[in-house]
């Protein structure tokens, strides 16, 4: 009897430890994935499959064991949300400019904001013709769903600005996270057949692309030395949606309809 | 010191943000417009500068470096905490709309790659001639 309290407390310890330093845990926890995924990589694939690609792949099925915060809804995994979170991603994506050239990114500039804006219309305008052929006829559900193909953020924003039903919007983010996480699994497999293999194109596919999150996984799986390019335009992307398609997009949608 | 580099890009980080979210604001939404973006020019012209000058020591730069090196966890972590779920219960429309209006636009780049490239060409097929 006394053995089994002695034992409880000392999982009450562990529990406490674990609580209080999730980011910590997280740091253990993502070094061993890493870990596994370059000797999977190294000693199944022969370096065919890059690590980071099979780590990431790891990441997206570990999410499938949480709901909305993917692994991090499980507790002990709580930690995980800080790490991948939105500070964390971009602080570090940011540190990724000191090994990118600036004259690089000024030659690709004018390709790049063009890739912006043909990004943004040709994502948007194909997801109205989607959602439409699949049996949505409302201005409102039409708009949000193709702001979703945007980006899980241009998304909600969208819906709730010209007030979208809440089931619309769910549906509009869960279609932003399908292509980051498609982005994320393809990017490495397509790289060769769209000719992804220098800073300027990937500039133009930061733009095109635009899920920040996608681009920056996929780009590191497919050539870690292109991804402050494609971080780059990216970022634009998601305000420039959440700019045009509650507005002009959302009143050609209208015009459309009529 | 590394805590140099750490609080250069710091500073670069938050001027960055401070900066799209201004902009949101200023065309009324409230949204971050390229905050990632602007940062990450800050830090490439700030460190530029620091260069030119020579005080960008080496440790200095190992400070931010090492945020580099530290992203691809980040990223898996990130991956992990996606909500997959949803992507996949989402139903017929999130899958077509997702994956067609990607593969699109993915079939583009090589399209748009040439924007910059046929410019660059003639700009320097120009300079060769000025050179003669």
């Amino acid at each position: 009897m006394k053995q089994y309290y002695l034992k409880k407390q000392r999982m009450e310890i562990v529990k406490n430890i674990i609580d209080k330093n999730g980011l910590i845990l997280a740091f253990l926890f993502v070094g061993v994935i890493m870990l596994f995924s370059f000797w999977v990589s190294k000693y199944l694939t022969r370096n065919k499959i890059p690590s980071v690609a099979i780590a990431i792949i790891i990441g997206l099925s570990l999410a499938l064991f949480g709901d909305n915060n993917g692994i991090a809804d499980i507790p002990i995994f709580a930690g995980m949300a800080v790490l991948g979170g939105s500070m964390f991603r971009d602080f570090a994506v940011v540190s990724t400019a000191m090994s990118a050239d600036l004259s690089k990114i000024k030659g690709a500039g004018l390709a790049g904001i063009i890739s912006l804006f043909i990004g943004v219309t040709v994502s948007f305008f194909l997801g109205v013709l989607i959602a439409f052929s699949l049996g949505y006829t409302d201005a409102e559900s039409l708009t949000t769903i193709a702001a979703g193909a945007c980006t899980y953020i241009v998304g909600p924003v969208t819906g709730s600005a010209i007030g979208a039903s809440s089931e619309v919007i769910a549906i509009s983010v869960a279609t932003g996270v399908v292509k980051t996480i498609f982005t994320t699994v393809i990017t490495p497999l397509i790289a060769k057949k769209i000719k992804l293999d220098n800073p300027h194109s990937a500039v133009v596919f930061g733009g095109l692309i635009g899920t920040t999150s996608g681009v920056v996984a996929g780009l590191a799986a497919t050539d870690e030395k292109l991804v402050p390019y494609g971080a780059l335009t990216s970022t634009f992307y998601t305000g420039l949606g959440c700019l045009l398609c509650p507005s002009i997009f959302y009143l050609s949608v209208k015009f459309l309809l009529l | 010191m590394k805590i140099y580099g750490v609080a250069l890009l710091a500073a670069c980080f938050l001027a960055g943000k401070l900066l799209g979210n201004v902009l949101g604001n200023l065309i009324n939404i409230e949204s971050d417009i390229g905050g990632v973006g602007f940062a990450m020019l800050l830090l490439m012209v700030s460190s530029m500068y620091l260069r030119k000058k020579g005080w960008m020591v080496e440790e200095t730069k190992q400070g931010i470096l090492f945020w580099s090196s530290i992203y691809i966890p980040i990223v898996v972590a990130m991956a992990a905490t996606l909500n997959v779920n949803a992507a996949m219960s989402g139903g017929v429309v999130t899958l077509f709309a997702g994956i067609g209006v990607t593969l699109v636009c993915m079939l583009l780049v090589p399209l748009l790659s040439k924007i910059g490239r046929r410019s660059e060409t003639v700009l320097s097929e120009k300079t060769k001639n000025g050179n003669r």
